[in-house]
């Protein structure tokens, strides 16, 4: 028995924070591949400290649903989960090569394979290309428009501009958009000023967060002048200094999300069949009838 | 109702090695098959014997096939939890804490509403009417599929413990384990709970006609882990990390709370950790050997380590706790001093919801708390005190 546990952060305060969780482990349970899918919480319940030892599972396959390596995925989860034998060097990662570890939780004496975040694999480019993609309900956007991976960036953990910056160059060289950049929210170059990074007319801003929350549905929106107040909604495409900027918050709520959580896992050893299909096919298919217009409806919380 | 074909068959494959489940016993030797019941035995059976035997006691051999086929899962968490929502016998209870854990003591006076474990033939009588279990706020009943001709087949039913006596048409009826953890998402007044294990769960709702493994993902969601520590319970092998280890095992913006001083340790758990906040039951304590005086509740659930929101909260007391105490003089009528106390009360026990509009003999009243402000508030919206001590 294999089980697949997805590790994210979730909230005291705002109950949409583990809605991406849930989701993506809904759509995994749909495929199969998994003979037990949990979801698991920084926190809320099953807090990480206790969720190994609910699965029957000898096999466990934990994919941290955080976009950044560092404190989180090098620190606080394998601490919790009782990896004794963890060490970063295990991942032997520049920032954004963590591929996984296999380790013992010793309070089960199970097998973990303790694999990267979802936000630093490759697959993520892929995900950031299909919220431009919903955005503009046009799967084949690209030229005549810019797009802007929007991060939080922090100067206490360098590697949380890495990944922006990782998938913003992967994107930038299929020059399948005019232009390509990675802003951030705590450092330069910042999101404020989005208009002054692009000559393009249309630009898709995507926020490379997990869910959505006060920074992709308050701070950011405000931020580019997207909306005086964040209560009161905004357009999209909202119309900013000459451009047209397509904005429609975390791309960690992308369904194709589901599927980097699988390839994290068949990384690192996990039987999953034909789950990834599944689950594009999915991900296509919710692509072809149009996003949800989630703009100016934002939780506000 | 006959015994199957198939299920002669697979006992015939277990025989050799020795079927011994709920009382049923069938072995093989030279002399052929032995079938043992609590109330018979036949020895030296022939295949064709041994199923004309097996007719007799075909309670055991649908048993049997439930737990074996259905279940499965031997020594697990899961199949234990679904031996006590029918009261089976816990083949891996410790005898020492074989009566904790969350025995449903609800119908007082009637003596099977307690722990005492049935034999098969008397829990395949309750399971023809239904038996009932209560996990925290969940109440279950565990009942069989075909209640005139049951074939062992077990179903599990699951709602609010408030709704045990509604009308199943009076209910939000759903069949989706994962919809649990959107009715465990608010509570009553719409307010998100951060907490699953608190006593706050809404009502209106049932799942019905649970196979055994949903019933278990469906009560995950509603409480997460507690099949699991229960089950360690169980078995004698729960374990606790006290507070300090806890404390101290934290980083980044908890790493401080190790700092936190015992007698507010004490303040935190007797501000949390009690039955009117938590459904679980405080097994941690300040350290190995040194036991907090706060009582640690008598919920149904253990608790075996500080959980997130006392983190949490612990990092804001560790900061407040490192203030200075000053000595502050205000003027107050004797009155003023006792409101302050029931405003203080009110807000604790979630009271000021319950205090009517005109009730002004209660001080936590919001036209007294108004008035109060009124008067003793300055314009920056202070209390008019003066700090005495420097």
């Amino acid at each position: 028995m294999q089980a697949l546990v997805i590790a994210a952060h979730g909230s005291h305060l705002n109950p949409d924070a583990s809605d991406p969780t849930y989701a993506h482990a809904d759509t995994i349970r749909e495929t199969g591949a998994f003979d037990e899918v949990r979801e698991a919480f920084w926190k809320e319940e099953p807090h990480f400290r206790e969720v190994i030892r609910t699965l029957e599972s000898d096999e466990v396959f934990v994919v941290p649903l955080f976009i950044s390596e560092g404190y989180f995925t090098e620190e606080v989860i394998p601490r919790e989960l009782r990896l004794e034998e963890w060490d970063p060097d295990r991942w032997e990662s520049d920032g954004t090569s963590a591929s996984q570890a296999t380790l013992e939780a010793e309070d089960v004496g199970k097998t973990i394979h303790y694999c990267g975040p979802v936000g630093t694999h490759d697959a993520m480019t892929d995900v950031i290309v299909q919220r431009a993609e919903t955005a503009t309900e046009d799967p084949d956007v690209g030229e005549g428009f810019g797009l802007s991976v929007v991060g939080h960036g922090t100067d206490r953990n360098e590697n949380s501009a890495k990944a922006i910056k990782y998938h913003s160059d992967r994107i930038a060289d299929r020059d399948r958009f005019d232009e390509v950049k990675a802003l951030f929210m705590d450092e330069e170059p910042e999101v404020d000023d989005v208009t002054d990074y692009f000559e393009s007319e249309d630009i898709v801003v995507v926020p490379l967060f997990i869910a959505d929350g006060y920074h992709t549905q308050e701070d950011i929106p405000e931020d580019m002048g997207l909306t005086e107040d964040y209560r009161l909604g905004w357009d999209v495409p909202a119309a900013v200094d000459g451009h047209r900027i397509w904005y429609t918050g975390a791309v960690g709520t992308e369904d194709l999300m589901a599927d980097v959580v699988l390839e994290r896992a068949a990384d690192a050893g996990a039987d999953i069949g034909d789950a990834r299909e599944a689950v594009r096919e999915l991900a296509a298919s919710v692509a072809d009838t149009g996003p949800e217009p989630s703009a100016g409806t934002g939780t506000g919380d | 109702m006959t015994v199957a074909t198939d299920d002669l068959e697979t006992l015939l494959e277990h025989a050799a090695a020795g079927v011994a489940f709920d009382g049923l016993h069938v072995d093989e030797s030279d002399d052929g098959y032995r079938l043992e019941t609590p109330d018979n035995e036949w020895t030296g059976l022939d295949e064709t014997e041994l199923h004309h035997a097996l007719e007799s006691c075909e309670e055991y051999v649908t048993n049997w096939r439930y737990w074996q086929d259905r279940v499965g899962g031997e020594g697990t968490a899961r199949r234990a939890f679904l031996r006590w929502c029918e009261r089976a016998p816990l083949a891996d209870a410790e005898t020492d804490h074989a009566t904790t854990g969350p025995w449903s003591e609800r119908s007082e006076g009637d003596a099977d509403a307690g722990g005492e474990p049935l034999a098969v033939p008397e829990r395949y009588d309750a399971l023809r009417d239904g038996i009932d279990r209560e996990w925290g706020q969940l109440s279950i009943t565990a009942r069989f599929v075909d209640i005139d001709d049951p074939d062992g087949e077990r179903v599990y039913d699951l709602w609010h413990v408030d709704d045990a006596g509604s009308d199943i048409a009076a209910l939000e009826v759903y069949d989706d384990p994962r919809d649990a953890r959107e009715l465990a998402t608010y509570d009553d007044d719409g307010r998100y709970r951060p907490l699953k294990t608190a006593p706050t769960l809404p009502a209106g709702w049932a799942f019905t006609g649970l196979s055994g493994a949903a019933l278990v993902e469906t009560v995950e969601f509603f409480y997460p882990a507690t099949v699991a520590n229960w089950h360690r319970e169980l078995q004698g092998n729960l374990d606790v990390d006290h507070w300090l280890e806890t404390a101290e095992r934290q980083t980044g913006i908890y790493d401080v709370i190790d700092e936190l001083p015992r007698e507010a340790v004490e303040w935190m758990a007797e501000a949390c950790c009690v039955d009117s906040q938590c459904l679980r039951r405080r097994e941690w304590q300040y350290e190995a050997g040194d036991e907090l005086d706060a009582d640690g509740g008598d919920g149904p659930f253990p608790c075996r380590e500080p959980c997130s929101l006392v983190v949490a909260a612990a990092r804001k007391w560790t900061t407040l706790e490192s203030e200075t105490e000053h000595t502050y003089e205000l003027e107050l009528t004797t009155s003023e001093l006792n409101q302050l106390e029931e405003l203080i009360d009110a807000v604790a026990e979630d009271r000021t919801e319950d205090i009517r509009e005109a009730d002004v003999y209660d001080g936590a009243n919001r036209y007294r708390a108004r008035y109060l402000r009124a008067k003793r508030f300055d314009d920056e919206g202070e209390l008019e005190a003066t700090r005495v001590d420097d």
